[in-house]
């Protein structure tokens, strides 16, 4: 789950790491406002999206005093910000955060995550502020600071301390630096983070060591443990609305941009379905898992959600029925079909247990479809359905 | 000759008297499985279907000398449930439970580390050597005894490759799910390792995914030290970046961890990799020459 920067920035207040002052806004009006009471003076104007490179993208505007923050704020909200994660149509900018101007003197890379290779989390820094990490990664790997944590122990004091003087910081900042990098890991622990990352974190002037930017990954799997706070930071607005839609029903969908819609039980088999039809020369409109025990009720609302998707062509259901009965699912198939219409040619492979017995009723079933056989004839029949 | 179970395994089922515990069990037992005991706190003293359950794992493990364990404990307990099966000494832990928060995986590795325990998953459908043993909620009629080794990250896709190696008369040796999560017991070169030694075993089929390194990182392993035919396949070639594909594992973070990257890798070092899904046992037959 993504949180947007100033619901981050309130989150890493808590744990004592230094963020500029400001304020969320809505409307041009509440940036005005904010721009008053920030002092009247410079004031950062920042689109609230989830995706990376909003400055990039002219999301981010330093600007001076209360009516230009209102100027440049009725410019940002609801305009399509695009930027490189967003893809070509964008997102619409709905939030703002108007914060205090910074006299930045140097700027840094902090993140956390958690490394899959050695099973801990993982401290990152670099010099290289401001810049995309993936960048600093693939073209100076060497400038990249890594201290692996142990689970157990938690960030230790000397390793936050190596990281600062790594930095090349001085000083008192040395310990600014240390005591919030143990602040920032006591935050990612606590509220069960995949990613914590301050891109810039900046030195400032008067020697303060500051949090300017800041981005929050939660884990899913630990929702049920923060039901008093995630749900109140899960902003709708930057969800596919068809995603929100199957998330109630328990159904793992995506929305792609193909036009072939595909309904599977099981993740990598849902993915392996998305690469076989475009072997086959088609393109996905979706990834969707209807779960390991596919039911008529799961398979008709799979069948709404895919439906709902103008740019579909043809929809392919691939079912590998093993505990579960394929002749069952041939039924579920057959009652969604008679609840949902369905206009468009659909391609069923279902396979496993009694899967002869399945084919059996679908053909007798009357109702119009193809029956595959095999995962690459049912890619190739739903593709040509289509041409 | 297989890996990690086989007819002499001695079966506990943490989670023994839920729904899903108590059914899969039964799905095992069916199978042939030697499920010698079952766990649920609290249950202690009552039998399912005549398999006596216990309290906790050290008393199960105590009294019936059983060395597998194969969990269906919810989320919030799991990481708890499955450090109990290593402090009672298991030598195996099958853990198919979906949902469990990372954080609480790192620390189930950190504990693992200081025993001889090795776990399976967890958001697995778990192991099963044909015909010997199922530790696991995969279908068990699909498969056939025989020398092909299968790992994957996946579930149903596994199913798929299997039916595939069967319908073209290629049995399996042992086929173990290792789980879709980012923190997962054991990873494609553990298992490697483990067929590589195997006299049982003559290739072995990888079936990889998008999301993390451990496909680069088997790729090396069976440049360095397999002698044995690997055969792969990687799910997700059409998967959109910064997107979870259903497995909390599966997602290309900051352009990593890509399908295309992994199969050059893959391929580079060795290893037969099929394009498409369909393909996988007419290229294990093919590597065979059968």
């Amino acid at each position: 789950m993504k949180i947007h920067e100033y619901q981050a920035k309130a989150i890493l207040r808590e744990y004592g790491v230094e963020v500029p002052r400001g304020f969320p806004v809505f409307t041009a009006d509440e940036a005005r406002q904010a721009a008053v009471d920030l002092g009247g003076g410079t004031v950062v104007v920042k689109a609230q999206i989830h995706a990376g490179g909003r400055g990039k993208g002219g999301g981010v505007k330093v600007v001076n005093g209360p009516d230009e923050a209102y100027e440049t704020a009725r410019q940002l909200l609801g305009m399509q910000l695009v930027t490189h994660q967003t893809g070509p149509e964008g997102r619409k900018v709905r939030r703002l955060l108007v914060e205090e101007g910074m006299d930045i003197q140097r700027e840094y890379y902090l993140g956390i995550v958690v490394d899959r290779a050695s099973n801990c989390p993982v401290v990152m820094a670099s010099t290289e502020g401001g810049m995309e990490i993936e960048k600093v990664a693939a073209e100076t790997p060497e400038k990249i600071i890594k201290e692996f944590v142990h689970p157990a122990l938690g960030l230790l004091p000397f390793q936050a301390a190596k990281i600062a003087y790594k930095l090349g910081l001085e000083g008192k900042t040395v310990r600014q630096a240390s005591k919030l990098l143990l602040n920032l890991f006591k935050a990612f622990l606590a509220n069960d983070c995949s990613l914590v990352e301050i891109n810039p974190l900046v030195v400032t002037g008067d020697g303060r060591i500051v949090a300017l930017d800041a981005k929050i990954n939660f884990d899913d799997n630990a929702s049920y443990r923060h039901q008093d706070r995630w749900p109140e930071l899960r902003d709708l607005d930057e969800e596919e609305p068809l995603e929100i839609e199957a998330s109630k029903f328990g159904l793992n969908y995506i929305k792609l941009d193909g036009n072939v819609g595909c309904m599977v039980n099981g993740a990598g088999l849902a993915m392996a379905t998305m690469d076989i039809i475009k072997l086959a020369g088609g393109e996905p409109a979706n990834f969707l898992d209807v779960g390991g025990g596919a039911n008529a009720e799961g398979v008709a609302n799979a069948f709404r959600i895919i439906l709902s998707d103008p740019n579909v062509k043809a929809v392919l259901v691939n079912i590998f029925g093993g505990i579960v009965r394929c002749d069952r699912i041939a039924n579920g198939i057959i009652e969604a079909a008679r609840e949902v219409e369905i206009k468009v040619p659909l391609v069923v492979r279902l396979e496993g247990t009694n899967a002869e017995e399945a084919s059996k009723i679908l053909e007798g079933s009357g109702i119009e479809m193809t029956v595959a056989k095999g995962l690459a004839d049912a890619a190739q029949k739903v593709v040509a359905a289509i041409q | 000759m297989s890996i990690l179970v086989n007819k002499d395994s001695r079966i506990l089922v943490q989670g023994i008297t839920g729904q899903e515990g108590m059914f899969h069990t039964r799905q095992c037992v069916a199978y042939g499985t030697r499920v010698v005991a079952g766990v649920t706190p609290g249950k202690g003293g009552q039998e399912m279907d005549g398999i006596p359950v216990f309290n906790t794992v050290e008393e199960a493990v105590e009294t019936t000398g059983a060395n597998v364990s194969l969990i269906f404990v919810p989320p919030p307990f799991a990481a708890d449930a499955v450090m109990e099966a290593a402090d009672a000494g298991v030598d195996l832990a099958v853990c198919i439970t979906e949902g469990i928060p990372t954080l609480d995986m790192i620390r189930v590795m950190t504990y693992l580390e200081e025993t001889e325990t090795r776990l399976i998953g967890p958001n697995c459908p778990g192991v099963i050597t044909p015909g010997e043993a199922k530790v696991g909620i995969m279908p068990g009629f699909i498969h056939q005894p025989g020398r092909v080794g299968v790992i994957s990250r996946s579930g149903t896709l596994t199913y798929e490759a299997v039916k595939q190696l069967t319908e073209r008369g290629l049995g399996q040796s042992t086929c173990i799910g290792i789980g879709g999560d980012p923190i997962i017991g054991s990873k494609f070169i553990d298992l490697l390792a483990l067929f590589q030694d195997d006299p049982g075993t003559d290739a072995v089929v990888m079936i990889g995914e998008i999301g993390g390194t451990a496909e680069e990182e088997a790729a090396e392993f069976v440049n360095n030290y397999m002698t044995k035919p690997v055969i792969g396949f990687i799910a997700g070639q059409t998967a959109p970046p910064g997107r979870r594909m259903g497995h909390a594992g599966a997602i290309i973070a900051g352009g990593k961890g890509t399908a295309a990257e992994k199969m050059a890798t893959m391929s580079e070092a060795g290893i037969e990799v099929v394009q498409s899904p369909a393909d996988i046992g007419a290229a294990v037959a093919s590597v065979l020459g059968s």
